[in-house]
């Protein structure tokens, strides 16, 4: 292996931390614009994680916010009601990335659970089953008053900082690239080109469909952990179907089975969208017309739409940037 | 344990019930036709609930008084929008990408689902909120023992009941009806034979749109409130149905969605979490249990 390559995708986010810490030190960006990047990390780590279940193992999963829900409120639940961590103690770093852990270990857990109907159900039935659950565990969430029911769990600290979420997405893009290159990842790419020659040749399909939901559903939920901790709420509508959907489209927009694709669609499509939140308040407010914010998921939906009536395969295909590339195939 | 399995509870169990069906049928043919689960077809029920709402306005004036021809003008106007909306959907959205993989027709169904939702939210004239649905039949109620059946559960029995006898008689003796079996269970082989299937999947998705639309009538009658996200949860709900029925025969749709409409009558009468999460209870037990369903038969993987 070329030791002068292996760092290339280490240097690149070093590269980016500096960038972004230096901007925001001489105020070329403000809080707000540093909060968009800290969504479009967290978006990172759902898109990749998704594109694990969705685009190289090819399960159709329809309830990743389900998965970042649990580790949402699993985490929130941990630092703000049980722990009752404050920001201001140094101390409460330590606690706090355990909370964040254990969410993930809970989502993994929960994850490992679905990936069992998962065995017997293809294409557009798990599409349903996964889509169900993602709406139970809403509903769970939604009637349970100790962690605030309908009105959600309030107060969380504000944990989560650029650092943080940076550390936490080079981790997640890493730990997926090396599952991806690994004998395991190859065995799940093989499930999705076919999964009956996949089995002929003696793959375990069971195994690693289950293992992409428990690796999958544990990013997902430090996701939903980080979220919590930086938007300082746990609230059962953030977690819902259009939510997944919006993560589904960042794969499909990226290019399925790429990393790259995912991490440049996480940002390219949360910055649109705040750019559309922005750009559609203007011109309402300068037009006094009746421009309401559906029109900003009208344009997700057409994007959508569009992606698979023209470019099936997305920004990427299935290539991979030399920068994330660990071993060189060719 | 009395007040949960009363007739009462029954007679709104069928009531949902027959709601459900409606919805159910357009599921179950357009997947037996082409194998695509149509996740915008919640939506066309709202449609049809918006179509009969705009219809009832347009038209109260003119018919002024006679409430049978109004009634009659309303469903049509709910079945015309909701096969409209499915004709174009399916010309626009589904056609394209039909000889492509199933999973693209699946993900642009939830955008066109997603679009259709959002659209008419952010049009002004529609609008977001909730809208109180009029009263196109003045509510009569009648009082059986300790059950109060209302004049709107004969109503959506008899329209259901109405529309099913109809659609079992054209898919059993009409030519129409031959094709759309035909290309259910071959579609190579009923292009053999010289049938437009293109033709027959387009009229199969309007009569499954039309059904919806005179379901969302049923529900915002019975039900007095629309809004744009209605379709959302009935029609996973009629999805559910379809398969627990056996997705793809249409009996089965109508059984599945009984079946439902009770189920979820009793559990929401017990408990209001169990009576949202029974739908996905049942299906998760179907899908493991008996995948095929009630009426479904076993398909072979081909391989």
């Amino acid at each position: 292996m070329n030791v002068r390559k292996l760092p290339r995708f280490l240097i690149a986010v070093v590269l980016f931390y500096i960038i972004i810490e230096i901007l925001y030190k001489t105020e070329v960006l403000n809080g707000y614009l540093l909060h968009i990047i800290n969504l479009s990390l967290i978006y990172v780590i759902l898109a990749t994680s998704l594109n694990l279940i969705n685009g190289i193992t090819g399960q159709f999963s329809l309830g990743h916010m389900g998965f970042a829900a649990v580790g949402a409120y699993v985490s929130g639940s941990l630092t703000t009601l049980i722990l009752k961590l404050s920001v201001t103690n140094p101390a409460s770093m330590l606690p706090f990335l355990l909370s964040i852990i254990a969410g993930g270990v809970v989502a993994a857990f929960i994850g490992f659970l679905i990936g069992f109907p998962s065995l017997r159900l293809k294409g557009d039935y798990l599409a349903i089953v996964t889509l169900g659950f993602g709406e139970i565990i809403r509903t769970i969430f939604n009637n349970i008053d100790a962690v605030g029911g309908p009105r959600g769990l309030l107060g969380i600290p504000k944990f989560s900082n650029f650092t943080v979420i940076l550390i936490a997405a080079f981790l997640t893009v890493v730990i997926i690239r090396n599952l991806i290159e690994s004998s395991h990842g190859r065995a799940m790419l093989s499930i999705r080109e076919n999964e009956l020659a996949a089995e002929l040749v003696g793959i375990n399909t069971t195994r690693y469909k289950v293992m992409a939901f428990t690796f999958g559903a544990f990013f997902a939920g430090i996701a939903g952990g980080l979220l919590a901790h930086l938007i300082q709420l746990a609230h059962p509508t953030q977690f819902g179907f259009i939510k997944s959907v919006e993560v589904l489209i960042m794969i499909y927009a990226g290019g399925i089975g790429s990393l790259t694709g995912s991490i440049l669609a996480a940002f390219g499509l949360t910055f649109l969208s705040e750019g559309l939140r922005l750009g559609i308040r203007a011109l309402a407010d300068t037009t006094g017309l009746p421009i309401g914010g559906e029109w900003r998921m009208v344009v997700y939906a057409l994007l959508l739409i569009f992606i698979m009536l023209f470019r099936n395969e997305g920004l990427m295909g299935m290539r991979e940037s030399r920068i994330i590339k660990n071993v060189e195939v060719d | 344990m009395g007040s949960i399995f009363s007739l009462q509870q029954i007679l709104n169990g069928l009531q949902l019930g027959s709601i459900y069906a409606l919805i159910a049928l357009g599921y179950t043919m357009v997947y037996g036709i082409v194998r695509l689960i149509n996740f915008a077809h919640g939506d066309f029920f709202m449609l049809g609930a918006y179509a009969a709402y705009g219809a009832f306005y347009m038209f109260n004036a003119l018919v002024a008084g006679r409430a049978g021809t109004l009634a009659f003008l309303v469903l049509m106007a709910a079945m015309v929008g909701g096969a409209g909306i499915a004709y174009l959907t399916n010309k626009f959205a589904y056609k394209p990408l039909r000889y492509k993989p199933k999973l693209s027709s699946l993900i642009t169904a939830i955008g066109v689902s997603m679009f259709i939702e959002y659209f008419f939210s952010a049009l002004p004239v529609i609008g977001p909120s909730y809208r109180p649905f009029p009263d196109i039949i003045v509510r009569k109620e009648i009082r059986l023992g300790n059950a109060v059946i209302s004049n709107l559960v004969i109503i959506d029995l008899a329209v259901a009941a109405i529309l099913m006898v109809g659609l079992t008689l054209l898919v059993r003796k009409t030519t129409l009806g031959k094709a759309m079996r035909a290309v259910s269970q071959d579609k190579d082989a009923a292009r053999l034979m010289g049938i437009d299937i293109e033709k027959v999947i387009s009229f199969t998705f309007m009569v499954g749109g039309a059904f919806a639309g005179a379901a969302g009538l049923l529900a915002g009658m019975t039900y007095p409130r629309i809004f744009p996200y209605m379709g959302i949860l009935p029609g996973l709900k009629a999805f559910i149905a379809a398969v627990l029925g056996g997705i793809g025969n249409i009996p089965g749709a109508m059984l599945g969605a009984y079946i439902m409409g009770i189920a979820e009558t009793f559990a929401s009468a017990y408990n209001s979490l169990i009576g949202e999460g029974i739908a996905f209870a049942i299906l998760i037990l179907v899908l493991l249990i008996r995948p095929t369903g009630l009426l479904g038969e076993k398909i072979a993987d081909k391989i």
